[in-house]
């Protein structure tokens, strides 16, 4: 007998009586001002909020505040940072990378995430490579929990995908927490009016 | 460290030398656990979100012979290669084979309590493959040669000024300085060096949906998908009970997880793999491992709901006060205590009396798993099976006659008195384990029985 047919066949023989799946309707949350709720979060967990009118405003935000030798990647329309950093670049080739900007589907105003899939980061390991992350958002596009999230995702189909909520961060000595574990060590909000 | 011999009891004394650091140890844990409470009181639904959570695992218990199917069917739709191992040893040689087959010698993993479990670090370095932790918790303590001994907070045992010292050891950074930034931006350079070198990167599971077939991943560091995404092939190691069975039942459980750890809204990272990158290869390794056994055990079977929070470490007044290494299983606290004796009754029979019963392990436990009752549950279990500690069993064994034999219990219980009273130095010493840290009763003057007979 292999591994698979003595797991499966021990797990069938030792499961409990079936028990139905129960229903997930939860209390509807104050849909009122997700956008202060989202932006309140997203600084308690060390992320930068700023609220923009559109891409121009975050393309003159990043002019202003890299120089020239910073490699800056956006994957929005700017035409300066635009590389082709698809299948055919190894992700290897990214680690010099400053500053990614990228845009994200939707927030969520409960715990300051954002919804990324692959086609948004250009290459999946940039978001976690690059040492300053930016994300361009429509104020629009944010829901209020973590189930009208999935609500939202529904069945749509990635190969990658990752809620990513501020810088990475760790607290392992002593709980003292530091921002840039191993991925960003920023992460800027742009929440664009229009 | 060898931790081969001793009990709990004596691992704990050995914690309890050092008393400041046993003070600190508890506050930062009682810290955390106030943190879990802020973050709970916020979300009015908390309750709801609990009792569903774990009727949830309740219907995946229920039929999780065909929940991993349909993940396999589906994982593979995606390109995923699933393999199945029935116990740690075959887990540990799917690995190395996987590495030989493409001439990896060195690989960088994430953390997985399971590979703890399978003890695969040490199993790959006795086949000559090097294995860097890569979450900074796990690596000090692969530096320091020790066991993780929190499941969440590896290394909160140790103060910064040894992890400063493991650092200037290992990392050449300045002897003395134990700055947490410091430290943190000089393990950041180390890691990303790994990174970028390791061709083979193998991360846990947290969660693998039956409807998608895909997995996922949460890390605050964002370690998981580094060596992930810069790797020609990424391992997943996962449990069978990480099984939920829709895309949608994420959105209850990433709820509770991060809440109920640090009181963090969500992990930085929460991520979802579902198909490997072009010319490249996830494989995922499913583990029974005793949980089938476990599975079969109606008393013990909710230890499976377990999402490895660590919220019953950081609640426990005996966990805070006696460390995770005292528990001498991967993992530690009233979880650990209650999934260690499915694996080996005899070697962790001291574990479920590592408990005062105070029920507050599962009064915090976010899929409503009844942790102190299967502590009590497995004492039973245990004594009936002859794996009761040597001292207790003698302690009950003497007990049962005294209380079977209404003669030796009258007079045991005046002699008792009678020795408190008139000879305390008989009891009150380093030979009664009871006197360690308690004082002794002041004795009654009669027993019940005779103040009855004289005032019926």
């Amino acid at each position: 007998m292999t591994d698979r047919e003595q797991i499966i066949n021990a797990i069938a023989a030792n499961q409990p009586a079936f028990s139905p799946l129960p229903a997930t309707h939860f209390t509807a949350e104050d849909q009122e001002d997700l956008a202060s709720q989202f932006a309140d979060t997203l600084t308690a967990i060390g992320s930068v909020v700023f609220v923009v009118d559109n891409l121009a405003d975050i393309h003159q935000h990043i002019k202003s505040n890299t120089s020239a030798d910073h490699r800056v990647i956006s994957t929005i329309g700017m035409v300066e940072y635009n590389e082709d950093i698809g299948t055919n670049i190894s992700p290897h080739s990214l680690q010099n990378v400053e500053i990614a900007v990228l845009k994200a589907h939707f927030g969520v105003a409960e715990n300051g995430a954002v919804w990324l899939t692959e086609e948004l980061m250009g290459n999946r390991v940039l978001p976690f490579i690059c040492q300053h992350l930016m994300i361009a958002l429509p104020i629009k596009d944010i829901v209020a929990n973590m189930h009208k999230a999935y609500e939202r995702i529904g069945n749509d189909s990635y190969g990658f995908g990752a809620f990513i909520a501020g810088p990475s961060k760790t607290a392992d000595i002593e709980q003292s927490l530091v921002m840039g574990a191993h991925g960003p060590k920023t992460m800027t909000i742009f929440l664009m009016r229009s | 460290m060898s931790t081969e011999t001793k009990d709990h009891a004596a691992l704990a004394d050995d914690f309890n030398k050092d008393e400041d650091r046993v003070d600190w140890h508890d506050e930062t844990l009682w810290w955390i656990r106030q943190k879990r409470d802020k973050a709970v009181n916020k979300l009015p639904d908390w309750e709801l979100l609990r009792d569903t959570a774990s009727a949830i695992k309740d219907n995946v218990l229920s039929n999780l012979s065909v929940y991993l199917q349909e993940f396999e069917a589906k994982a593979q739709n995606n390109g995923i290669i699933i393999h199945w191992a029935a116990n740690a040893e075959m887990h540990n040689k799917i690995v190395l084979d996987l590495l030989k087959a493409k001439g990896i010698r060195q690989m960088v993993k994430s953390k997985s309590m399971l590979t703890e479990e399978c003890h695969l670090n040490e199993y790959l370095e006795n086949n000559n493959i090097e294995v860097i932790d890569s979450d900074l918790g796990e690596r000090i303590v692969q530096l320091a040669k020790e066991p993780p001994s929190h499941i969440v907070l590896p290394c909160i045992h140790k103060k910064k000024e040894e992890i400063g010292e493991l650092f200037h050891l290992h990392l050449g950074t300045d002897k003395g300085n134990s700055d947490p930034q410091y430290l943190t931006e000089t393990a950041r350079q180390h890691l990303r060096n790994i990174f970028i070198t390791r061709r083979a990167s193998l991360t846990g599971v947290n969660f693998a949906i039956a409807q998608t077939g895909e997995f996922v991943v949460c890390t605050n560091e964002g370690n998981a998908d580094m060596g992930a995404h810069l790797a020609d092939i990424h391992i997943a190691s996962m449990g069978v009970e990480k099984i939920i069975p829709e895309r949608k039942h994420l959105g209850v459980f990433l709820r509770l997880l991060t809440r109920s750890a640090t009181g963090q809204p969500i992990t930085t990272y929460s991520s979802h793999y579902s198909k490997p990158r072009d010319s490249k290869e996830i494989h995922v390794i499913i583990v029974d491992n005793g949980r089938s056994k476990q599975l079969g055990r109606a008393d013990f079977r909710n230890s499976l709901k377990c999402i490895r929070c660590g919220a019953c470490m950081n609640t426990c007044p005996v966990y805070r006060r006696s460390g995770g290494h005292s528990y001498h299983n991967a993992i530690s606290g009233p979880i650990g205590a209650i999934l260690a004796p499915n694996l080996d009754m005899e070697k962790f029979a001291d574990l479920p009396f590592a408990s005062t019963l105070c029920g507050s392990c599962s009064n915090v436990c976010p899929v409503k798993i009844d942790i102190h009752q299967q502590l009590y549950k497995w004492r039973q279990v245990i004594v009936q099976n002859g794996y009761a500690p040597a001292a207790k069993k003698a302690a009950m064994k003497l007990m049962s006659i005294t209380l079977s034999s209404p003669f030796l219990y009258h007079t045991s219980g005046k002699a008792g008195r009678m020795v408190l009273r008139f000879a305390p130095f008989a009891v009150n010493n380093r030979f009664n384990p009871w006197f360690k840290q308690r004082d002794m009763p002041a004795p009654p003057d009669q027993s019940f029985g005779e103040w009855y007979a004289k005032n019926r």
